[in-house]
């Protein structure tokens, strides 16, 4: 047996992430040579986790070397597993870390999702404090993020991303690759509890479907308990025209989302700030998911520098029905939910309708008045919507009706 | 072998240093130390130019002139940072003057000062008492410097010079602008650089001062932030410092999302336990996470309008434009970091200098560093007792000077926001590598991970009940940061050997550092 495949990066710059090579022999046993800028804090702890590792993968004759920048240990395992598998694409085994239990909570269908974070699938530094920033959902990200040559190198790290960090209380979704790679991705990832998996450039809703299905025949095997979620994103002319029938293609979608960058350059027209080229697409896709019942999910913002364009653009996502935007910076996440945050006038207003309902409810009558005026089912129910929001969002304490709060908007 | 002994702190220092006793810790504001300050010779004016021309040809002559030998001790300063081309010089003269074993008291070392390793190896320079980071710090954690090296705050310097615990037998002032009478400021020419406070002890103090500069201007020198009437010598360079390395055009911000959140969690921290209340003052630093406290800092004021008294710094563009738009009343300058800062110093009587005597001095009637409401500073450890280091690295290694950093310990509320973690390496640990500050004098702990408050500073968690603010017990961030790298770090691997003592603010022991094996 000959081979050898190296992982992981030792270019100039590169923190809390190493570099393994792994060449395999037919005699001689385990060579490991291990350089760490932590050496003198975790060098030996370093060692015996990747001899552990090469044991668990079968590796009995071979010389591994290690370059450490400060990886924490899911980085090297998995660091260590891609470089044996390229080394010997038969191998079957892998690192898989001890699952904590902060990634053992279930996905829930119906919850805000105003911000998702987009966390490069093969950037392991910044996986680890993306759950700080509060988003809605970190997105970790295998397709359009990771180069090509690294999709292997990013499903180890990703899945065991999965395995141990503590994202908080964030959904925690992947985005998976177009296509057959796409549903390999899947056998990588969906045995380790995501709650959300994005289909990307989603126009047949026969795609939605091949996806669940696997996702099914995966979760079947692994006998795993909760539920799994899709967001398709619709990113061309063909997906936004079928929008409504790729949102209702499977029980499983609970969102749909609209990807901007591919859909313009599909039609032919220059991305503007002001959107309008983009205007039905958006709208489209508005529609498509509320038909559908599931929650339509604007595009991001690529600008980081200019929080005023952020704002600028969730006002009108808002305003044209979207629920949540994507981030590609965590600083863009508190802005994104003050953006999507009900105004203190739309609180005050639903406060009144909602206390109204209630009131009326206790007393048995089967119409809703405010002062004069006749409130109907709906706009209860957008009151009811908007109050979720506040509450989620820290806009309105829990016993805001015996608090005297009405109004109140912090 | 240095005979050790346990100080207050439970750490052991050398009882003596460098052939002279040393005094241990004793615990904060214990040490009175008795008698008189030192004081330079009386000198005649009879013995100096009636034109007020002290110019010497070159600085080999001025060192010849103030007598240099074998074992002296020479001054130098940092206000130039990583641009002075003066203090090389000084030492390369004297090795052509065939002197050796000199102590070296610099204000702080920079990477610039790496030729002077050699002079070290060769003997010319015995040892250094003032920060050592980078190639002079290696040398010194690996045990190859003769004698033993001394860290002590800017506040302590003074302190040390004052007391007569530090004698300096030569300054070399770097001036940036000077007159042939020796007043000297550094507010302007071409290697401006703002202040020369932390050359003002020398200038008092040592028995023998020389200024050197590359921008002679007839007398007087307006303004002299170093007086003539102190100086022996002037001296001519074509030039004293590399302007770019010296004050940078701008000073960044961090834009790292973590440091942010830190910086973001720091300022509202202030403002929820009531710092920020119009008259208040606080003190922030140049580094990037400090720096964006103080524009979090400045939107809670403008929101609130709220203004600050003063402001001491590390001056910055951020501070000069918070005193040009009326955020605060002054700037009180202990260092000035760029451009903006050294305009605003030369042009607003708003921006006002100071010195370690003002601002840091331990041994002085009051010192300004007390009256601050906040102060936001860096570590690269804190211990789950609120100690801190912020002079060595995790394995042992010198890597910062302690800079002001201890004198701002005695604010009225010292907050360091640092990460939990950098890459591996926890800054949560059980017990600090190297003690510089005692617990009992930090008061809050500020990572991304949540904010701890010491325990001592229940007035502070009575303001912050029912806060929405992230507050978690020290311990507990400790046990979280461990769970993400594996584990606690492996203790340093250190030898016997004592390289540098660690000087409180009162210039007793407060720690020792260990050469570093391997």
């Amino acid at each position: 047996m000959a081979g050898r495949g190296e992982a992981g990066s030792r270019d100039a710059g590169v923190r809390s992430d190493c570099w393994i090579s792994v060449e395999l022999r037919d005699g001689g046993g385990l060579e490991l040579t291990v350089a760490s800028k932590v050496a003198s804090m975790y060098g030996e702890r370093i060692r015996a986790q990747i001899a552990a590792g090469c044991r668990t993968l079968g590796l009995e004759h071979a010389r591994v070397e290690v370059d450490d920048q400060g990886a924490v240990p899911f980085v090297l395992d998995a660091r260590l597993e891609c470089a044996a598998r390229r080394a010997d694409p038969g191998l079957a085994g892998a690192l898989l870390p001890e699952l904590r239990p902060c990634c053992a909570a279930p996905a829930v269908r119906r919850r805000l999702r105003r911000s998702r974070l987009y966390l490069p699938g093969n950037q392991p530094k910044l996986f680890l404090n993306a759950g700080l920033h509060l988003p809605d959902g970190v997105i970790l990200d295998l397709e359009d993020a990771v180069a090509p040559a690294e999709k292997d190198a990013a499903r180890a790290l990703v899945r065991n991303a999965l395995r141990v960090v503590d994202f908080g209380a964030a959904e925690r979704m992947v985005r998976i690759n177009q296509g057959e790679r796409g549903l390999e991705d899947l056998d990588w990832i969906v045995p380790h509890n995501p709650h959300v998996i994005l289909v990307p450039k989603v126009e047949d809703p026969a795609q939605v479907r091949a996806v669940a299905a696997r996702v099914a025949a995966i979760r079947e095997q692994a006998k795993a308990a909760g539920e799994v979620f899709l967001m398709p994103i619709i990113e061309s002319a063909l997906g936004a025209w079928r929008a409504f029938e790729i949102a209702a293609a499977d029980p499983s979608v609970i969102a749909l989302a609209v990807g901007l960058e591919d859909y313009t350059a599909d039609i032919g027209a220059p991305r503007t700030l002001e959107g309008r080229e983009s205007f039905w697409a958006r709208s489209q896709v508005v529609n498509g998911a509320v038909a559908a019942g599931v929650q339509p999910i604007d595009t991001v913002f690529s600008d980081v520098a200019d929080e005023d364009g952020l704002r600028a653009s969730c006002a009108e996502a808002k305003a044209l029905g979207f629920v949540g935007k994507g981030c590609i910076h965590p600083r863009q996440i508190a802005v994104v939910h003050a953006a999507f945050a009900p105004t203190p006038d739309e609180l005050a207003k639903a406060q009144r309708i909602v206390l109204a309902f209630e009131q009326a409810e206790a007393q048995g009558l089967g119409v809703v008045a405010l002062g004069t005026k006749m409130i109907d089912a709906p706009v209860v129910k957008r009151a009811q919507g908007v109050l979720a929001t506040a509450l989620a969002a820290g806009l309105l304490p829990a016993d805001w009706r015996g608090s005297g709060n009405e109004g109140v908007a912090r | 072998m240095t005979k050790l002994v346990e100080n207050a702190a439970g750490r052991l220092v050398p009882a003596e240093i460098n052939g002279h006793p040393a005094v241990p810790f004793q615990g904060v504001g214990r040490y009175r130390p008795q008698g008189r300050k030192a004081a330079p010779p009386i000198r005649s004016c009879a013995d100096y130019p009636a034109d007020g021309d002290k110019t010497a040809p070159d600085l080999k002559t001025a060192l010849q002139r103030a007598g240099l030998r074998d074992g002296m001790t020479i001054g130098s300063h940092h206000h130039l940072r990583n641009g002075d081309l003066v203090a090389n010089q000084v030492f390369k003269a004297a090795a052509e003057l065939g002197v050796r074993d000199l102590r070296w008291v610099p204000s702080a070392a920079f990477p610039c000062h790496a030729p002077l390793l050699e002079l070290l190896e060769s003997g010319v320079i015995h040892h250094i008492e003032g920060s050592m980071n980078g190639p002079l710090g290696d040398y010194c954690s690996q045990g190859r410097m003769r004698g033993m090296g001394v860290l002590r705050s800017h506040g302590g310097r003074w302190q040390a010079i004052q007391d007569g615990e530090l004698h300096l037998d030569i300054a070399v002032i770097a001036a940036p602008t000077a007159d042939p009478f020796g007043n000297a400021t550094g507010d302007r020419g071409p290697t401006a650089c703002g202040l020369l406070g932390f050359a003002l002890a020398d200038s008092l103090y040592a028995d023998h001062v020389i200024v050197v500069t590359d921008n002679l201007v007839p007398f007087p020198c307006i303004p002299w932030q170093i007086q003539g009437n102190n100086v022996d010598q002037v001296v001519v360079l074509d030039r004293i410092g590399d302007a770019s390395k010296i004050v940078s055009g701008t000073t960044e911000i961090t834009k790292s999302p973590d440091r942010l959140l830190i910086a973001e969690l720091t300022a509202r921290f202030c403002d929820e336990a009531g710092i920020v209340r119009d008259g208040f003052s606080f003190q922030a630093g140049a580094g990037g996470t400090a720096l964006s406290f103080a524009l979090f800092l400045r939107d809670i004021m403008r929101e609130r309008g709220i203004k600050a008294r003063f402001v001491r710094g590390g001056s910055t563009q951020y501070l000069v434009d918070m005193l040009e738009e009326g955020l605060t009343d002054y700037i009180l300058d202990g260092q000035t970091f760029d451009l903006a800062g050294v305009r605003s110093m030369r042009e607003n009587p708003g921006h006002v200098n100071t010195s370690p005597f003002t601002s840091y001095n331990w041994h002085g009637k009051g010192n300004f560093a007390s009256l601050l409401d906040a102060v936001v500073l860096g570590a690269t450890e804190v211990d789950v007792d609120f100690n801190a280091n912020v002079v060595t690295h995790s394995d042992g290694r010198l890597l910062h000077g302690i800079g002001g950093w201890m004198n701002c310990l005695a604010g009225r509320c010292t907050i360091l926001p640092v990460p939990s973690f950098r890459d591996r390496i926890p800054v949560l640990v059980d017990r600090v590598t190297t003690l510089c500050g005692p617990g009992e004098l930090i008061d809050v702990v500020v990572t991304e991970r949540g904010i701890a408050v010491n325990p001592l500073r229940q007035d502070l968690l009575g303001k912050l009940r029912g806060s929405s603010l992230p507050l978690r017990d020290i311990r507990d961030l400790k046990a979280e940061v461990e769970e993400i790298v594996g584990g606690p770090p492996a203790p340093p691997e250190l030898g016997e050997k004592v390289v540098a003592a660690i000087k409180w603010v009162d210039g007793t022991v407060i720690d020792a550092v260990r050469e570093v094996k391997g």
